[in-house]
């Protein structure tokens, strides 16, 4: 009896010293609040990009989860809120990028951190997202050599293709309407003097040529370029039914004001960043039907408008149709993978994100197996006021393309 | 395409590029400030002009009636206050100059620090007389061609203003010679302000005519800053004319380059130009010895 006792005693006590201790270690464990921690450009030339694309997302996800309770955490038992506790400016300069992105991981010591904005950028700060072992979900990054980067950057993703991916999902809509005999084989091709450019030229000129098209028109001009006009009436002067350009928002708006203005009228008339942006349909209405441009979502996902009427009430900010709904998806992917893995151990919830996909997102599911977002639309078209996926034409939910472009 | 559409083309460019010089060549020439945040005066209008048009369809060219007086009072007192005391103690023009810059680039910083919080830093893009316009036959769009008939209008006013006046020979003379013309009687410090105010409602008058056919956010002014720089270092420091000849030279050779050469040098020629007129005439097309 009194054994019996003294081991009822001791159990309940070693239980109670058990509880304890697990109790204790639980309460210093679990953090108060996930940190988080990004630099982006809030001031200089990539502001307005970082402003339109990526900002907006951030501030959203944060809001979304926190009226949540947090994100689930199974090694704590609990929800725990996100707090970005770091919230630096670049000002568009890449060497304060890079010591920004070092201070976030070793002297802040963040949880997470978001990735800043451009393809150059996010390059620039892979092998410190690698060194620190970082996940890196670079949204507005895309390359030529992704396949190549991800080898060497292990903590890197990718969620844009590359341009001949893009360029071969316009040239797919520009072979049907030519063999029909709709469309003539004479294409102009204009690109913005960098990097992008550069690489959208190449990308989409290598595919035109392929596919037997003849490039009767091909320039770039200088980022800022402040006159267009001649560049739209050559173009118009080439008697080319295809007019494409790998342009940036100024010029993207630039060139479509000329080709009005000038009664430029091409069947397809295809821009690229900054064809998505929400300001484009607003600034040109009715004449907006049928430009095509990179990029393109489906409304009709579940999730996506509501997504799109939240982030408007929520930021003031219209989502464009390109990168913004993927960069929420992208942090609805950080939130589902540290839940599932049940962590805050950054290698464990990488792995997770890359063996445990696909991901339900805002852009329908993504899997990061091979660390790139392998399917997805590639070219968009003003229709009715919203900018929608058009191609290519076997991926679900791409609406027909309207052809030809009506006159302005 | 013909040349002459080319050329047509490109003195309507330049046009547009001596519309941005005229108030910083007011502000350098006369006022003796090198004033780098003179392209945030300018894009504060476009924003001006921009939400006026799109909030209340307040029409641009009335919306500049409103905000050149308002940039002109903001320009007089930012150099009774800011410039006022570099100016005292300034021994010389280059101690001046030097001493603008630094304070003015600071400036710049707060201005377009302060546009970024209050408009974002979203691209901006209105459409106003975006119509064709015919000329000669060719076709052009009638907001540039306002801004370059506009760019005229300035450029004879100013020349009148500074020649044909009392006024403008006082300008004049403060221009070639501060302490000469306080000798013969020239208030030199209220008229400085004075010319350095008129230079912020030309920046005001040349940002609000920008608006309605280029893209713009808070980080432009400092491109239009330093093409109103190359544009009256290459006219003549404190020549109207000069800067009018000197854009229209500037958007020709842009606009032949882009045309017979690639729209990617346009730069590359509109510096060398630039570096040419320097060697053969270092104060300018137009500069006073």
């Amino acid at each position: 009896m009194r054994q019996q006792l003294r081991r009822t005693v001791s159990v309940a006590a070693s239980a109670a010293l058990g509880s304890l201790l697990a109790w204790s270690a639980m309460a210093a464990d679990a953090p108060k609040s996930i940190r988080i921690g990004y630099a982006v450009s809030l001031s200089g030339g990539n502001a307005q990009g970082a402003a339109t694309t990526t900002l907006p997302g951030y501030d959203l996800w944060v809001k979304d989860v926190n009226d949540k309770g947090g994100i689930m955490v199974k090694e704590f038992g609990k929800r725990i809120p996100v707090e970005v506790v770091a919230k630096y400016d670049d000002t568009s300069d890449a060497g304060t990028l890079l010591r920004l992105e070092e201070k976030l991981m070793s002297q802040d010591k963040v949880d997470f951190v978001l990735p800043p904005w451009s393809t150059g950028f996010n390059l620039a700060v892979a092998p410190i997202f690698a060194k620190y072992g970082y996940p890196q979900l670079a949204v507005t990054a895309n390359s030529m050599d992704e396949e190549q980067l991800v080898k060497q950057f292990p903590t890197l993703f990718f969620f844009l293709n590359q341009p001949p991916h893009y360029g071969g999902a316009l040239i797919e809509i520009l072979n049907k309407f030519k063999s029909a005999g709709q469309l003539n084989n004479k294409v102009v091709l204009l690109s913005v003097g960098d990097q992008f450019g550069a690489e959208f030229a190449a990308g989409f000129g290598a595919g035109l040529k392929a596919n037997g098209y003849d490039i009767v028109l091909q320039k770039s001009y200088p980022l800022g370029a402040a006159d267009l006009t001649n560049e739209i009436k050559e173009a118009k002067a080439s008697g080319a039914d295809t007019f494409i350009a790998g342009s940036y928002p100024p010029d993207t708006f630039m060139l479509t004001g000329t080709a009005i203005a000038q009664g430029y009228n091409p069947k397809i008339f295809y821009l690229a960043v900054g064809t998505a942006f929400a300001e484009f349909g607003a600034n040109f209405k009715d004449k907006a039907q049928g430009i095509l441009g990179i990029g393109g979502w489906d409304p009709a996902l579940p999730g996506a408008m509501d997504y799109y009427k939240r982030q408007v009430a929520v930021t003031g900010h219209a989502p464009d149709g390109w990168a913004s709904p993927v960069t929420y998806a992208s942090l609805q992917i950080l939130e589902q993978a540290i839940e599932k893995a049940g962590t805050l151990d950054r290698k464990k919830v990488l792995e997770t994100i890359v063996n445990d996909g696909p991901w339900d997102t805002v852009v329908g599911p993504v899997d990061l197996k091979t660390h790139i977002r392998e399917h997805q639309i590639g070219v968009g078209q003003w229709q009715n006021g919203q900018f929608v996926g058009v191609a290519p034409s076997d991926f679900p939910g791409v609406k027909p393309v309207i052809f030809p472009k009506a006159a302005w | 395409m013909s040349t002459i559409e080319v050329i047509l083309g490109g003195v309507i460019l330049g046009g547009l590029y001596a519309l941005v010089a005229f108030g910083f060549n007011l502000q350098f020439g006369v006022a003796r400030i090198v004033n780098l945040a003179y392209g945030e005066f300018l894009m504060g209008a476009a924003f001006a002009a921009f939400f006026m048009f799109t909030l209340f369809s307040i029409n641009p060219i009335a919306g500049m009636l409103l905000s050149a007086p308002v940039t002109f009072a903001a320009n007089w007192l930012i150099y009774r206050v800011l410039m006022t005391p570099l100016v005292r103690r300034a021994r010389a023009r280059e101690e001046l100059e030097g001493e603008t810059i630094l304070a003015t680039f600071g400036l710049l910083f707060v201005l377009r620090g302060a546009a970024t919080l209050a408009f974002t830093a979203n691209n901006r893009f209105y459409d106003f007389l975006g119509a064709p316009l015919q000329i000669f036959g060719f076709t052009f769009a009638a907001n540039r061609v306002l801004a370059f008939a506009m760019a005229c209008v300035f450029a004879l006013l100013g020349w009148i203003a500074l020649n044909r006046t009392r006024f403008g020979a006082a300008l004049r003379a403060l221009a070639i010679d501060p302490v000469g013309a306080e000798l013969v009687g020239v208030d030199v410090r209220s008229l400085s302000a004075l010319a350095f105010a008129a230079g912020g409602a030309l920046a005001a008058a040349a940002g609000s005519l920008l608006s309605t056919f280029l893209t713009f956010n808070p980080s432009i002014g400092i491109d239009f800053t330093m093409k109103a720089l190359v544009v009256v270092i290459m006219g003549g420091v404190g020549n109207m004319g000069g800067s009018l000849l000197a854009g229209v030279l500037l958007g020709v050779a842009e606009a032949l380059c882009s045309y017979f050469v690639d729209s990617g040098l346009t730069l590359a020629v509109a510096y060398a130009l630039f570096l040419i007129v320097l060697v053969v005439r270092p104060r300018g097309l137009f500069g006073t010895p």
